[in-house]
């Protein structure tokens, strides 16, 4: 009996936990709320399957425990029985499985008004580049990375002259703009990561990874790297800073272009 | 990732043919046998040594799979410099080639029971064979005083990191050779090392078919391929 | 001597090698140490992985130590965290649990099972253990050598496992945990080989594959897939290794380390993901079926009930093992490589779901109707049943490319893994080991001790791995050495880890007991008797039990039905074993 019990306990309180459970995402501050919801189909379908596969259990072990003078039922198999439990089960999987490739398609589909970021990955701090006045990225290479130039920017490249270097600082963008991340990284793994935008997308060096997302709401929000990048991992923090158009604008004129940058590297070495 | 994938839907296709003979559709719960009845065995005629060998050729053959599978997706990396064949491999090729005769030979001379013919085909064999890996080291002494050293591109490495493999596994397949040489001499029927000559020479085939397939795959014609069969898909 | 009337169509198959001199050791050191029994390898694996398992368990206290209260234990400092959580991964998803169920119940059962005397390449197997045994002291010696451990994570992802911001990476650690790997795989190649082919070859008279127990089934399909996947680990641990050892850049591209330009140049850091998890995620499944075999056996002969729906079990158990092996990019959707792959994975991953699901529907159904006798091996395979369903259902978020975005690399995957690869299975591995121990020693282990561990085990399992889902859902990154301030660790998560890390305390406590029991049982367990479930399976027809070397004595077991034949009607008893013939009369009732 205590068996049964248990198991039906079990199976309440897990229900119970998660309706009660004050442990649940942080607000949303970007346009993924589809995933949310396709994370919210997915509880109720895998919810309902776990309690219902428990309370069974459970009640056969109540009903069929053992008690002397009791013979099993004798029964090698259902075929339709089996037919009909694998046609559910199919059906509850494509109703998983359909919403996800679905916003999979949105997720990897990058808008063409998107604006270009760049995050660069090092142990342990990030740093950031935006497009300068001409509107895109000069080339980069992890070749060219020296103390002045953490980001390993292309000298020679007259497009990333006027890029703007954001290196160890705040990044701010402008709220309702969708954004693509370009993501780099010049040392080892890592993963740029901000919980309230839900997307998130490996750094590796050698290559460019992407991602796109619009923030949808205005604030401060912690940056984290979710992939294991040597002990520094867990101090690997950055901000990301979410303006209203003007704010973006005022920030944006007090940063340092790339060949501002370099000029004000020279001037200390002189010094 | 191809490459490995290919490989592993053709071990699919025999484990398929395989189990498309062991009745996996009856049903087991109708078929209890009686009293006097006298069941079969239900295993194979094929001696269990080959049997063993065969899956460990199997296992063998994903290795060197995964290892050209590798060298396919590094290949497509910019810093590749194709590594050049020097002439010296078609001789190690010939003569590894010469192994796998000698010891196919060796094998029909034990099914007529012809000891003495045996013999000498084992001992080509390991002679050949032992040939080959000392070619291969010179082939890396050739390349390696031409220039071409280890870590200096992925091409050379991978280069030295599968000979190098595959030279492993002929100084293992040496060790199982020698032990089966040494047996023929002591042994006044070759019935009794028949089977370990089979055992040889099927593998020292496999390793000429690998060798073939490596050889293909640094010399650039296995590249050649892959491009038909992409233009062929497109 | 065996002594059967041959017809033409009969070979003389492994199985029926005669009662030979190897099975009569002449000294104490072939029959304890250096012995060919495949029952006494299977001893060895068990205790040898058991051993390392208890390391891997202090390491897991160590670790929630840390997390449950950051800072207060001093001496577990960064670099240590990153080398307990590798070490601790490690071993428990290779050297414990591929170790135990194909090593040590994989020796012990398929010989018996299958009614042969032995494996048919005895020596190899040994070989097998010896290996083993070594790669397990490289592993160990990790500990010893400068620079401890490596802390790469158990995934060993480059460039940082070899670079010196990770522990070990500059060091011996990697090193070591490489070649540790590269042992453990020949040695497995070994004794795989030997798990293949005995099913292959050595099944007794009459013992089709499809009245094989599903326990075999289980085995002999992971260790299938094991011979094809483990090679991928080899390559990669071989190519990782030259990378440290000898500067190519197979993985490495250009790397800037700390301000310093480093040689290497050009190497994809994908490219070892891609063979990780080649091999990583048939692992999954490799430590799975056994288990889903295993459990079947215990459901079926404690509910004295035949397996409902055999054939589609065995055919879930091939066609799960088949598909394990396309779906290996799901554990990489965000790991950088081309999106569109995540279509293709995020669909054959929830396809694997119809068949597991059935198989869990079948264990269900072969309880409802049966006579459940709630004995330590029922407990646990019911302990299994709602901890595997809670963990493979979990499975479906992350396999769903989607959702997985998300959810990824925080704690929501640790628990998810932990449930269904960590708690299911070894839920099975104890239920086993209650099972089958009175054959191992001809003793009952103690019932109170083991329910006493049941409860506390299942129990606390479940609470440590059910809340910890959702710190990963609130955005709690995994392999953080503390979180420190952030939106995602406000003070109600710390209270959730204080309380997980006192659960993963008591829980290891009770591991305590279970080893206490296997000692104490041997003298002082009830005596068994030689088929103390009334199985019908062949193991527990044996002449003596524990079983000698060679198993069967003089005559090899004949087999006349399938494994399942519980509470058949008509039937003077609720079992029916699988060497025992139908009298005519019974077949009679049966056919008509």
């Amino acid at each position: 009996m205590a068996v049964v019990l248990i198991l039906v306990l079990v199976a309440v309180a897990s229900v119970l936990f998660h309706l009660l459970s004050p442990w649940w995402w942080t607000p949303i501050a970007s346009n993924w709320h589809y995933i949310d919801n396709t994370i919210i189909i997915t509880f109720w379908i895998t919810g309902f399957v776990f309690t219902a596969v428990v309370l069974f259990v459970a009640y056969c072990v109540f009903r069929f425990r053992h008690k002397p003078g009791n013979q099993a039922h004798y029964e090698p198999e259902n075929k339709k029985l089996e037919f009909w439990l694998a046609t559910v089960t199919t059906i509850g999987v494509v109703a998983m499985l359909a919403p996800g490739l679905f916003v999979w398609n949105q997720f990897v589909t990058v808008p063409k008004e998107a604006t270009e970021v760049e995050v660069v990955g090092q142990q342990w701090l990030w740093n950031f580049r935006l497009p300068g006045a001409n509107g895109q990225l000069g080339t980069s290479e992890t070749r060219d990375v020296t103390a002045e130039n953490p980001l390993g920017i292309n000298k020679n490249d007259a497009a990333g002259l006027d890029d703007i270097v954001i290196a160890g600082a705040e990044l701010h963008i402008p709220v309702d703009k969708p954004v693509k991340m370009l993501l780099r990284s010049v040392d080892v793994l890592h993963d740029f990561y901000v919980p309230e935008f839900r997307a998130k997308m490996d750094m590796v060096p050698g290559m460019v990874t992407y991602f796109w997302f619009t923030p949808t709401k205005t604030g401060t929000f912690e940056i984290l790297c979710a992939e294991l990048c040597g002990v520094g991992h867990p101090q690997m923090r950055g901000t990301v800073v979410v303006d209203t158009a003007e704010d973006y604008q005022t920030w944006l004129q007090q940063q340092q272009t790339f060949s501002q940058m370099m000029a004000s590297g020279e001037s200390m070495t002189v010094n | 990732m191809s490459v490995i994938l290919i490989f592993l839907a053709g071990i699919a296709a025999i484990i398929t043919w395989w189990m498309a003979q062991q009745r996996l559709t009856s049903r087991p719960w109708l078929e209890a046998g009686s009293v006097g009845d006298t069941p079969r065995y239900d295993v194979s005629s094929i001696p269990t040594a080959k049997i063993g060998l065969g899956v460990f050729l199997a296992v063998v053959g994903a290795l060197f799979t995964l290892f050209i599978s590798a060298y396919f997706m590094r290949m497509g990396l910019q810093d590749w410099w194709a590594i050049p064949v020097p002439g010296l491999l078609w001789v190690n090729t010939i003569v590894l080639a010469l192994s796998s005769v000698a010891l196919q030979w060796a094998k029909i001379e034990a099914e007529k029971h012809h000891i003495e013919a045996m013999r000498t085909g084992l001992l080509i064999g390991l002679a050949t064979a032992i040939g080959f890996l000392v070619g291969q080291l010179f082939v890396w002494r050739e390349l390696v005083s031409a220039g071409y050293v280890l870590a200096d591109n992925p091409a050379n490495s991978f280069f030295y990191l599968i000979t190098g493999m595959h030279g492993l596994h002929i100084l293992g397949g040496l060790v199982a050779l020698g032990r089966t040489t040494f047996k023929a001499w002591h042994a006044e029927q070759p019935g009794k090392v028949l089977l370990s000559v089979e055992l040889c020479a099927m593998y020292w085939h496999f390793m000429l078919l690998v060798w073939l397939v490596l050889f293909a795959l640094f010399a650039g014609w296995a590249n050649d391929f892959v491009d038909i069969c992409r233009q062929l898909l497109t | 001597m065996v002594n059967i009337p041959s017809s033409i169509d009969d070979t003389v198959p492994a199985a029926e090698v005669e009662d030979v001199e190897l099975y009569h050791p002449h000294s104490w050191w072939t029959t304890y140490v250096f012995s060919q029994d495949a029952k006494v390898i299977a001893i060895q694996y068990s205790m040898t992985a058991l051993a390392i398992g208890l390391v891997a368990l202090v390491l897991s206290w160590l670790m929630r130590l840390q997390l449950g209260f950051p800072g207060y234990f001093t001496f577990i400092d960064a670099e240590r965290y990153y080398q307990f959580i590798t070490m601790h991964g490690m071993i428990m998803v290779i050297y414990l649990l591929t170790a135990l169920f194909l090593g040590g119940f994989g020796n012990y059962l398929i010989p018996l099972m299958l009614g042969a005397r032995d494996m048919v390449f005895p020596y190899a197997n040994m070989l097998s253990y010896w290996l083993y045994l070594l790669a397990v002291l490289v592993l160990v010696a990790g500990f010893f050598v400068p620079g401890g451990p490596t802390g790469a994570g158990w995934t060993l992802y480059p460039p940082q496992a070899v670079l010196s911001g990770t522990p070990g990476g500059q060091d011996w650690g990697i090193i070591l945990m490489l070649t540790s790997l590269i042992l453990f795989i020949i040695g497995f190649t070994m004794g795989g080989l030997n798990y293949v082919v005995t099913v292959l070859q050595g099944r007794a008279r009459g013992m089709t594959l499809m009245r094989m127990p599903l326990t075999i089934w289980g085995i002999f399909t992971a260790t299938v897939m094991a011979l094809l996947a483990f090679p991928a680990l080899f390559v990669a641990s071989v190519m990782m290794l030259f990378d440290r050892l000898l500067g190519t850049s197979f993985f490495m591209p250009a790397i800037v380390e700390m301000g310093e330009q480093l040689q290497h140049g050009g190497g994809s850091p994908i490219l070892f993901q891609h063979l990780f998890w080649f091999f990583g995620h048939p692992e999954v499944y490799i430590v799975a079926l056994p288990a889903f075999g295993i459990v079947s056996d215990l459901i079926s002969t404690h509910a004295r009930k035949n397996i409902f729906g055999y054939r589609m079990m065995v055919w879930a158990i091939v066609i799960i093992g088949a598909l394990s092996f396309i779906v290996w990019a799901h554990h990489m959707y965000v790991s950088g490589m081309n999106p569109n792959f995540g279509f293709f994975f995020a669909t054959t991953t929830l396809i694997i779901a119809v068949p597991t699901a059935i198989k869990v529907y079948n264990w269900v159904l072969t309880l409802w109707r049966g006579d459940i006798h709630l004995t330590l091996p029922m407990l646990f395979a019911l302990g299994f049943i709602v901890t595997f369903v809670n963990g493979g259902l979990t499975g479906l978020f992350l396999g769903n490319v989607v959702v997985d975005v998300p959810l990824s690399d925080t704690m929501f995957v640790v628990a998810h893994f932990h449930m269904v690869m960590g708690v299911a299975p070894i839920m099975v591995i104890f239920g086993a080991i209650y099972h089958w121990y009175p054959k191992i020693t001809g003793r009952m282990l103690n019932e109170i001790m083991g329910r006493i561990h049941f409860w506390v085990t299942f129990l606390g399992a479940y609470l440590i791995f059910f809340p910890m889902h959702y710190l990963g859902l609130l955005g709690a990154p995994r392999r953080y050495y503390e979180l420190g301030e952030s939106a995602v660790n406000p003070p109600s998560a710390h209270d959730l880890n204080v309380f997980i890390t006192l659960m993963a305390l008591t829980v290891g406590a009770a591991q305590m007991l279970f080893l206490f029991n296997l000692i104490w049982s041997l003298r002082n367990g009830k005596e068994a008797g030689g088929n103390p479930w009334r199985a019908t399976t062949l193991e527990w027809q044996t002449p003596t039990t524990p079983p000698p070397h060679g198993n069967w004595g003089k005559e090899l077991p004949v087999v006349y039905r399938w494994a399942y034949d519980y509470s058949v009607p008509g039937a003077p008893e609720d079992f029916i074993p699988q060497n025992q013939p139908n009298s005519n009369r019974l077949s009679m009732e049966n056919a008509s």
